[in-house]
């Protein structure tokens, strides 16, 4: 192949560094995508294990394992490692891999950015896990428990961990807008000749649109914890109403994020989904445009109904109507992406290895998701969901499949080509039903408790929510030992298996499946004509 | 409501439950067993209003079922016969039919449709929850969020009731579900509630009244609701609220107008009865200010200080030996009644003199403290 004897011939001019250097210094968009996917499996097996611990000790009323303020830090930071720590990266990786090779660019456009925007992701883990480590020394303050959401005026009570949890979400936060500057450049100047913004890859669209999102939103998070810092040490009374602040502004700052945050962990799996169905239907994406389409209206629908989180904070009728009919109305364009991708398994000739199998429960269990979410914009049924396990189960429902399977079925979809070896289809496929499975005996139970009255984040509870907690728990158990089978397919593939060819999928369609499987540390120095 | 009315409502909402898990639930848990036990679904409302947001959930969990339904027919039905085990020829030409041409406009509108239906529904009974009576006689209570109880103040009746979780001991099987004083509201009558907090951000949630309204400190907000039955309803607190957010439980105990008039006239008395003593012109002994000390710290205190004394650090500092509880009795004083900002520690001003020179006292003496000092009620009016 040509791009093979070009990249043989680039080896003598590039100086290629071994050992740590080439990792500390890199600037490869192939090696920071693996860094990110690395780091975000770490953080999986971190937050992962934190979940664990929550499910134990809900698996029977009563206290037993964990103090009331460990299990609400656990609470915390389970969130925020999944959140930031594991799926952002991980989507982060699957971007750097994929975005320049699927374009046909040589590398990201900003390579310099690119490897600050991923080692500061190190530095805010140690920081987010020393907000958790630090109550357990001597004058180490006491526990955040108060959630993710860090709601005031309980987060202006916690100790000095709260304020190492702040600097880490800055960090977090720099490094997200940081990634998605890169993101956007490279995809409006680096591709190919030809291929133009509505014929390029629907996985490279979903980034470009969550890049957006990124921008516009991270900083509003920064303001509104940095208000919360200042709130804490220098008297300021942002979220006070004894000083003229008011606690619910807090709430509407985090939640301008937070809602945004949802479609951006999930539109890169949606971009994931857009390649691996159309590869094992053997058939193109049905409704390239209206899948655009859809996406733009849910990112500017996404980013002006923020306030259905907090419906029980007393907004005016007008308010909290408009919030409810802005909410179901994303229905419209999630539904036909939903559509989209039945359409195009429609009439195809389907064959099920692991990635199609992610993609086929992400269609079903997304689906159930996003319909609990229509049941919860439901303002008045809502005053009874409202922070019950109802909402746990929804959104769990809607970010394991929407966002993390998506994850599996993109890291599964190109492993091959990442590697140069095909996974062990068996264990896959082992791993897709244990995993499945499991989440659902974990979650769906927990709509049963929220219906009953069980509260969210309750470290103990009364004797009536017995049964439902076990199954959940039982499942828990299933479904979080499932991931370590993930971990050692991933460690096999590397070491070996069978050769992957440079279209592992024969259905598989892309530049990315032009070249050599694994690819050469440079591709594309060349540029491909995109007819 | 007589009995055999009580007894068919009963045998129509367990019919629709059982409907409800038939549809939800088919073939994945054995309906009826585990409804009469675990409880699968809002237990039955308690009021008209209760019983349309009861309705509104039924019908877009219904129309959403049958959505769910629809999309796995589809796809099962595909990923059965359109197989390339099947032998099945993918078919390249099918987004570019008429169908692929024109369902992006179909598949919105059809969305749109069923959106506008739940969206319609919605609206009217939203309506209903929000717009809170404008009556004259209506009932006003408000209820205030502490870390970790809820204060209940009828406003119309001069009455406060302080509610707190009772220990497993004593409550056993409605342990976190049961309360020392319960928030008693008379049936036929509308009720405003208004809601606010003393420290952090709480919620109060009962729901059998479907009223959830978190509790701000410094912000007022209001809820309504109008009981239309007899009976004791549990709730919990749905924000989190710190520490022991699960033992923040509420206990509604719905009575006729006769019997809530009567346990007016009751609190009422009992008031008075402690207002006397409170104020009587006397020197309490060691012994009498250190019983009552212990009841009141046991109540109010150990929530987090621990009826030990030892606390729950760095949280909640010990009181054995601390310097606060044996040193200067002023700055004692001074944190009881005024609290301590941005801690849990909260103001304890609203209680009595007697109340709080019995909590001083018992805290200065007991677990070896030991200080011997005996804080008088006219020291605590002083100290104010």
């Amino acid at each position: 192949m040509t791009t093979t004897t070009l990249n043989h011939d680039e080896a003598h001019h590039h100086d290629m560094p071994t050992g740590w250097r080439r990792w500390l210094f890199s600037t490869n968009h192939k090696d920071i995508g693996t860094l990110y996917l690395l780091f975000a499996l770490t953080m999986l097996f971190l937050g992962g294990a934190s979940a664990m611990l929550i499910r134990l000790e809900l698996f029977q009323p009563g206290i037993q394992l964990l103090d009331p303020d460990l299990y609400n830090n656990l609470v915390t930071n389970h969130a925020l490692i999944m959140i930031f720590g594991a799926v952002m990266p991980a989507a982060a990786g699957l971007a750097n891999w994929m975005i320049p090779m699927m374009i046909g660019a040589p590398d990201m456009a900003l390579p310099r950015m690119n490897n600050l925007s991923f080692w500061i992701l190190p530095a805010a883990a140690t920081m987010l896990i020393l907000s958790f480590v630090v109550p357990f020394f001597p004058g180490g303050g006491t526990q955040i428990n108060t959630g993710w959401t860090l709601y005031p005026p309980l987060s202006v009570q916690v100790g000095m961990s709260m304020d190492f949890l702040i600097f880490a979400i800055h960090l977090l936060g720099i490094s997200s807008v940081l990634a998605s500057i890169n993101i956007i450049v490279t995809l409006l100047n680096m591709r190919a000749p030809g291929m133009t913004l509505m014929t390029m890859p629907m996985f490279c669209w979903t980034w470009l649109v969550t890049a957006f999102l990124l921008i516009l939103v991270v900083p509003v998070l920064a303001g509104g914890v940095t208000m919360l810092l200042f709130d804490r040490h220098f008297g300021t009374s942002f979220f006070d109403a004894a000083g003229g602040g008011d606690p619910v502004l807090f709430q509407h700052l985090f939640w301008f994020f937070g809602h945004p945050e949802v479609y951006i962990l999930l539109l890169p799996s949606i971009g994931v989904l857009s390649h691996v169905i159309p590869a094992f239907s053997r058939k193109p994406l049905f409704g390239y445009k209206s899948m655009v389409g859809a996406m733009l209206t849910v990112a500017t629908i996404g980013m002006v109904v923020w306030a259905h989180h907090q419906y029980t904070i007393g907004m005016s009728l007008g308010a909290v109507t408009y919030f409810m009919i802005g909410t179901i109305l994303i229905s419209i364009p999630v539904g036909l992406m939903i559509f989209n991708f039945i359409a195009t398994m429609w009439r195809g000739a389907m064959t099920f290895e692991t990635p199609m199998l992610f993609a086929v429960a992400i269609v079903l269990m997304f689906t159930f998701g996003g319909l609990s979410g229509v049941m919860l914009a439901v303002v008045p049924a809502d005053m009874q969901y409202h922070d019950s396990m109802f909402v746990v189960a929804h959104f769990h429902y809607v970010l394991m499949p929407g966002a993390v399977f998506g994850l599996f079925a993109g890291v599964f979809y190109w492993l091959p080509k990442w590697t140069g070896h095909m996974y062990d289809e068996t264990l896959g496929k082992i791993f897709f039903w244990t995993n499945v499975i499991g989440f659902n005996i974990t979650f769906f139970p927990q709509h049963f408790l929220g219906l009953a009255g069980m509260p969210r984040r309750i470290v103990d509870y009364n004797m009536m929510f017995t049964e439902f907690n076990v199954i959940s728990s039982i499942g828990a158990i299933i479904f979080g030992l499932s991931h370590l089978l993930l971990l050692y397919i991933v460690i096999k593939t590397i070491r070996g298996g069978k050769k992957a060819e440079s279209r592992a999928w024969e259905g598989a369609k892309g530049l990315e499946w032009e070249l050599d499987s694994p690819p050469a540390f440079h591709t594309w120095t060349v540029a491909p004509q995109i007819k | 409501m007589s009995a055999t009315q009580q007894l068919i409502n009963n045998q129509s909402y367990k019919l629709k439950t059982a409907s409800l898990t038939g549809i939800v639930v088919a073939g994945m848990l054995y309906a009826d067993k585990c409804r009469a036990e675990y409880g699968i679904n809002f237990p039955p409302p308690a009021a008209d209003v209760a019983q349309e947001i009861y309705n509104i959930h039924m019908l877009t969990m219904q129309i959403t079922t049958v959505l769910l339904l629809i999309v796995f027919g589809f796809v099962f039905y595909s990923l059965y016969y359109h197989r390339k085990s099947r032998g099945f020829q993918a078919d390249q030409n099918f987004h570019n039919s008429w169908f692929g041409n024109w369902s992006w406009v179909v598949v919105p509108v059809m969305v749109l449709g069923v959106d506008l239906t739940i969206a319609g529904k919605a609206d009217a009974v939203l309506k209903k929850v929000w717009d809170v009576p404008k009556e004259e006689n209506i009932l006003d209570v408000k209820v205030t969020g502490h870390q970790w109880w809820w204060e209940f103040d009828y406003l119309d009746h001069d009455i406060k009731v302080e509610s707190r979780y009772v220990p497993e001991k004593e409550s056993g099987d409605l342990y976190l579900r049961e309360v020392d004083n319960r928030l008693v509201l008379p049936t036929g009558q509308k009720i405003r509630f208004l809601h606010t907090s003393a420290d952090v951000l709480h919620a109060f949630w009962v729901p059998e009244l479907a009223v959830k309204k978190d509790a701000i400190p410094g912000y007022v907000t209001e809820t309504w609701a109008e009981l239309n039955r007899e009976g004791v309803f549990r709730g919990q607190c749905a924000e989190l609220c710190g520490t022991w957010h699960s033992r923040m439980p509420i206990v509604v105990e719905s009575v006729s107008p006769q019997q809530f008039a009567a346990w007016v006239d009751d609190q009422k008395a009992i008031k008075v009865a402690a207002a006397a003593e409170a104020s009587a012109d006397k020197t309490w002994s060691m012994d009498e200010l250190m019983a009552k000390g212990k009841t009141l710290y046991d109540t109010k205190c150990a929530a987090c200080h621990q009826v030990n004394g030892v606390g729950l650090p760095p949280a909640f500092p010990a009181l054995k030996g601390s310097p606060m509880a044996t040193g200067s009795i002023e700055d004692h004083l001074e944190i009881v009644i005024k609290g301590k900002e941005g801690t849990a520690m909260q103001p304890w001003g609203s209680l009595n003199d007697l109340e709080i020179a019995a909590i001083v006292t018992y805290e200065r003496n007991a677990w070896d403290n030991n200080t011997g000092d005996v804080v008088q009620p006219s020291d605590v009016k002083q100290a104010r």
